[in-house]
């Protein structure tokens, strides 16, 4: 079991450099870095005004150095003074005198660099937006979880009754909504000042700092429905399953009663798959999440993606990217370690 | 000219008879609910043959009316539209004239319903498919949307105006407001209403759905000719280009698929010709799919397989070339000159073709992979490689059509998950014009003014749900019919 997880951190490790190294390659594309000079200087200049801007930078050295630098392998870029004297690189944060600054300042020493949107440090910025996105996830959870189930156990229990058919139907359904599809027609019935119930609020941008029901309800409802239909269609399905086996059979010819049948055979077998599930469905979440709150206005780590990724912002585009990666891979071996631990049958060598 | 009403002249008639149904409706559905949780268990009597009988009693009674008012609402609902397609905006308001325009895509239906009814027994997996009430809903509503956009893509029916024609004074009007100023030959009304920038709503939703009938199974095609290309030779040798392969999907699927977009899909990446490498790869794989099948069935009859190959890979070679080489010329891969090239994908549709192609592979692969590794254990393939069949022949013509059931389930899903990624990216604004018609761009505008004007964002968000939910629909029925055998 510790090679397992010793092996899976590995691969985990040499994912996130392959997936840092293809996201740093796309953004340091020439096309990609004259855009950043031109957002950061002005629209009209030259050609050899972008250069000038670039080079002392250090955004013109070849890529992998570049990398290496940003990983803290290599020492910072530094420039040659110009003809103030001053010296730019990589580490010298603004304010900050040359000859104090540290040699190295990668991802190893933990700097993850300097935003330029947001002019700020990287490190700070995406701490500040997972809290944000790590609540509306939370919720997301309370909601999506315990329903999928009980959706799922109860279509799954009695496969083909009139509660199966009406339930997977609903679920059917929830998976044919995209987030901005059910975002846009939450936002339509329930907080619409025009023909709505104006029961909520359409827009989440003060859950940033006061959640209420009034003003966080659309937003995680709009994510969880998407999940849930996926959840408990898995659900239903590894119930359906277990329900036809042998020892539920017995069970109920021995003169159990339906609901102990349910509740003390079944539940545990069947909740199994829908562990795995559950966990593989972060990555999706994900998604949902930028979609949602760019829908919702929230400004979290969904939206800060959006905003490194329309500006190049390169190292918060970087820091935005392991941190999915990781979020991605850590679920993965999550599942598949607490299947092992659930599912006694199955052991890893 | 006077502003439609949503029902008309038809409502007086029909409104109350809905009303009556809803409420029939609704109370059933709560005493079904309620008796199938509270009531006993049926009595049961025999007869005097000795043959038991259930008495309906209160749940049968339920039952009954739960199937009655069900039919009724279905029945005033179906009213709704064949009266309303006779009546037109005349008689029946605003959906009378929607029914009206949409008259080719209801009698193609019933054509093809009719048609497929009678033969059913003749027709397979797809006869087998009107045997389920869900897969049956499921083709409808695919159908529909099929064949609004063949006669709207093709033959320019059912739009009443043009997607990105503007009248003065029609700015986010509501729903059937007339014409401003309307000319001879002109239609009189915007049925839907118009949008922020006084373009007619009905018109734009209509003519996204060409967009996305064209592009979603076109897309899901590619992904599954890539996929299949590389699952089977990874699934069926196993070893180092397994594991290279499978890493290599895996790294692909960890990324978060909107970042992927936004780093794919933007005018500077365009620039540099990137996503002009990816379709030159990506489009191969059919090229390379067509031929390795081709040629494992035919090489022991050279006289038949040459020329054969020939052929098909020329026109292959064509089709590929031209689709490839058009984009920008003279800057990134340009295989043809100009006079041999067959049409013009603009760039835009065709960076969002990539993404979509690229973003989907991958699971396709690991579906393909998976079904190949367990198929290759079976006796059938241990006969094939004894009688000393080479090892593309035993893929393509002995596991691939064993594997056909989970992969046809799974292409009518992924079609369904391939318009939510172009509407994903519609909505980001990213690949499509901005002032393209696809439904994703139209829900993205709408959005802005979504608490004030409800009319503009609405009807591209349901067409785009009815168009998923029939494919899951359809999926789901096909999925239960296959498994019956």
């Amino acid at each position: 079991m510790g090679l397992f997880i010793l092996r899976r951190v590995g691969v985990m490790i040499l994912t996130a450099l392959c997936l840092t190294f293809v996201v740093f390659f796309l953004t340091n594309l020439y096309p990609n870095l004259e855009k950043l000079a031109k957002t950061q200087g002005n629209f009209r200049m030259t050609d050899a005004e972008v250069a000038s801007f670039l080079e002392p930078r250090g955004y013109l050295e070849p890529l992998p150095i570049k990398y290496a630098q940003w990983l803290g392998v290599l020492p910072g870029h530094v420039s040659e003074p110009d003809e103030n004297g001053e010296v730019l690189g990589r580490c010298i944060l603004p304010g900050m005198d040359a000859e104090e600054a540290p040699r190295f300042c990668g991802v190893l020493q933990g700097k993850w660099g300097l935003s330029t949107v947001f002019k700020e440090e990287v490190g700070g910025i995406v701490g500040k937006r997972l809290g944000l996105t790590a609540k509306l996830m939370l919720c997301v959870m309370l909601v999506m979880i315990p329903g999928a189930l009980i959706i799922g156990v109860l279509a799954g229990m009695r496969e083909g009754s009139r509660l199966d058919r009406t339930l997977s139907t609903f679920s059917i359904t929830t998976t044919a909504t995209p987030e901005y599809v059910s975002g846009v027609l939450f936002i339509a019935i329930f907080a619409s000042s025009a023909v709505g119930l104006k029961w909520f609020k359409g827009s989440a941008t003060s859950a940033m700092d006061d959640i209420t029901f009034v003003n966080f309800t659309l937003p995680v409802m709009t994510i969880a429905l998407y999940g849930i239909g996926y959840i408990a269609r898995m659900t239903r399905a590894s119930m359906a399953e277990v329900m036809t086996a042998q020892y539920i059979r017995t069970a109920r010819l021995k003169g159990v009663s339906f609901g102990n049948i349910v509740m003390k055979h079944a539940l545990r077998n069947a909740l199994i798959a829908p562990f795995t599930v559950i966990m593989l469905q972060f990555p999706w979440l994900l998604n949902g999440v930028v979609i949602v709150e760019t829908l919702f206005n929230y400004k979290g780590f969904g939206w800060l993606l959006v905003q490194a990724a329309s500006n190049n912002d390169i190292d918060l585009l970087l820091a935005v990217s392991v941190v999915s990666v990781i979020v991605v891979l850590t679920t993965q071996l999550i599942s598949d370690i607490g299947y092992v631990y659930l599912n006694p049958r199955i052991r890893i060598a | 000219m006077e502003p439609l009403t949503w029902t008309g002249g038809l409502g007086t008639v029909l409104n109350p008879l809905l009303l009556i149904a809803v409420i029939a409706f609704v109370v059933s559905v709560v005493v079904q609910f309620l008796a199938t949780t509270f009531a006993g268990a049926d009595r049961i009597r025999y007869g005097e043959d000795g043959v038991a009988v259930a008495e309906a009693g209160f749940t049968g009674l339920s039952n009954n009316a739960l199937k009655y008012s069900f039919y009724a609402l279905v029945a005033v609902v179906l009213g709704y539209i064949v009266v309303g397609m006779f009546l037109g905006h005349r008689g029946a308001g605003i959906i009378g004239a929607l029914s009206a325009q949409m008259a080719p895509v209801w009698i193609a239906l019933i054509l093809t319903f009719a048609a497929s009814m009678v033969y059913k027994r003749r027709l397979g997996l797809y006869g087998k498919l009107f045997d389920s009430p869900v897969g049956m809903i499921g083709l409808g509503l695919v159908l529909f949307w099929v064949f609004t956009a063949i006669f709207t893509g093709l033959f320019d029916m059912i739009a009443t105006h043009e997607p990105l024609e503007q009248y003065s004074g029609m700015k986010n009007k509501v729903p059937g407001t007339p014409l401003r100023g309307a000319e001879e030959g002109d239609y009189a009304w915007y049925l839907l209403g118009g949008d922020n920038l006084a373009r007619d709503v009905f018109t734009r939703v209509i003519k996204g759905a060409p967009i996305v009938i064209a592009i979603a199974p076109l897309a899901t095609i590619f992904a599954f000719m890539v996929g299949i290309t590389l699952g089977l030779p990874a699934g069926y040798y196993g070893g180092r280009f397994d594991t290279l392969l499978s890493f290599a999907a895996n790294l692909i699927l960890a990324f978060p698929v909107i970042l992927l977009f936004y780093l794919l899909v933007t005018p500077e990446i365009r620039a540099t010709g990137i996503p002009a490498y990816m379709a030159a790869v990506l489009f191969a794989f059919p090229l390379i799919f067509i031929g390795v099948l081709l040629n494992s069935r035919y090489h022991t009859q050279p006289s038949v397989r040459t020329p054969l190959l020939i052929i098909v890979l020329a026109v292959g070679f064509w089709l590929y070339a031209s689709m490839v080489s058009e984009w920008e010329r003279g800057t990134v891969v340009d295989l043809l000159p100009a006079w041999m090239d067959l049409f013009d994908i603009p760039g835009g549709v065709l960076v969002v073709f990539v993404a979509v192609v690229f973003v989907n592979s991958p699971t396709v692969f690991r579906i393909v992979r998976g079904l190949a590794l367990d198929i290759k254990t079976r006796d059938y393939v241990a006969a094939a490689q004894t009688r000393g069949e080479g090892a593309w022949y035993i893929m393509l013509w002995e596991i691939l059509p064993n594997a056909r059931g989970p992969l046809i389930v799974d292409f009518c899903l992924r079609i369904g998950y391939v318009t939510i990624l172009l509407g994903t990216l519609g909505f980001f604004g990213l690949g499509l014009p901005p002032e393209s018609p696809d439904w994703g761009s139209t829900i993205n505008d709408g959005r802005k003014l979504l608490s004030i004007y409800l009319h503009p964002a609405l009807p591209p968000a349901l067409s785009l749900l009815s168009l998923v939910l029939g494919l899951n629909l359809l999926a789901d029925g096909l999925r239960e019919e296959s498994l019956k055998d």
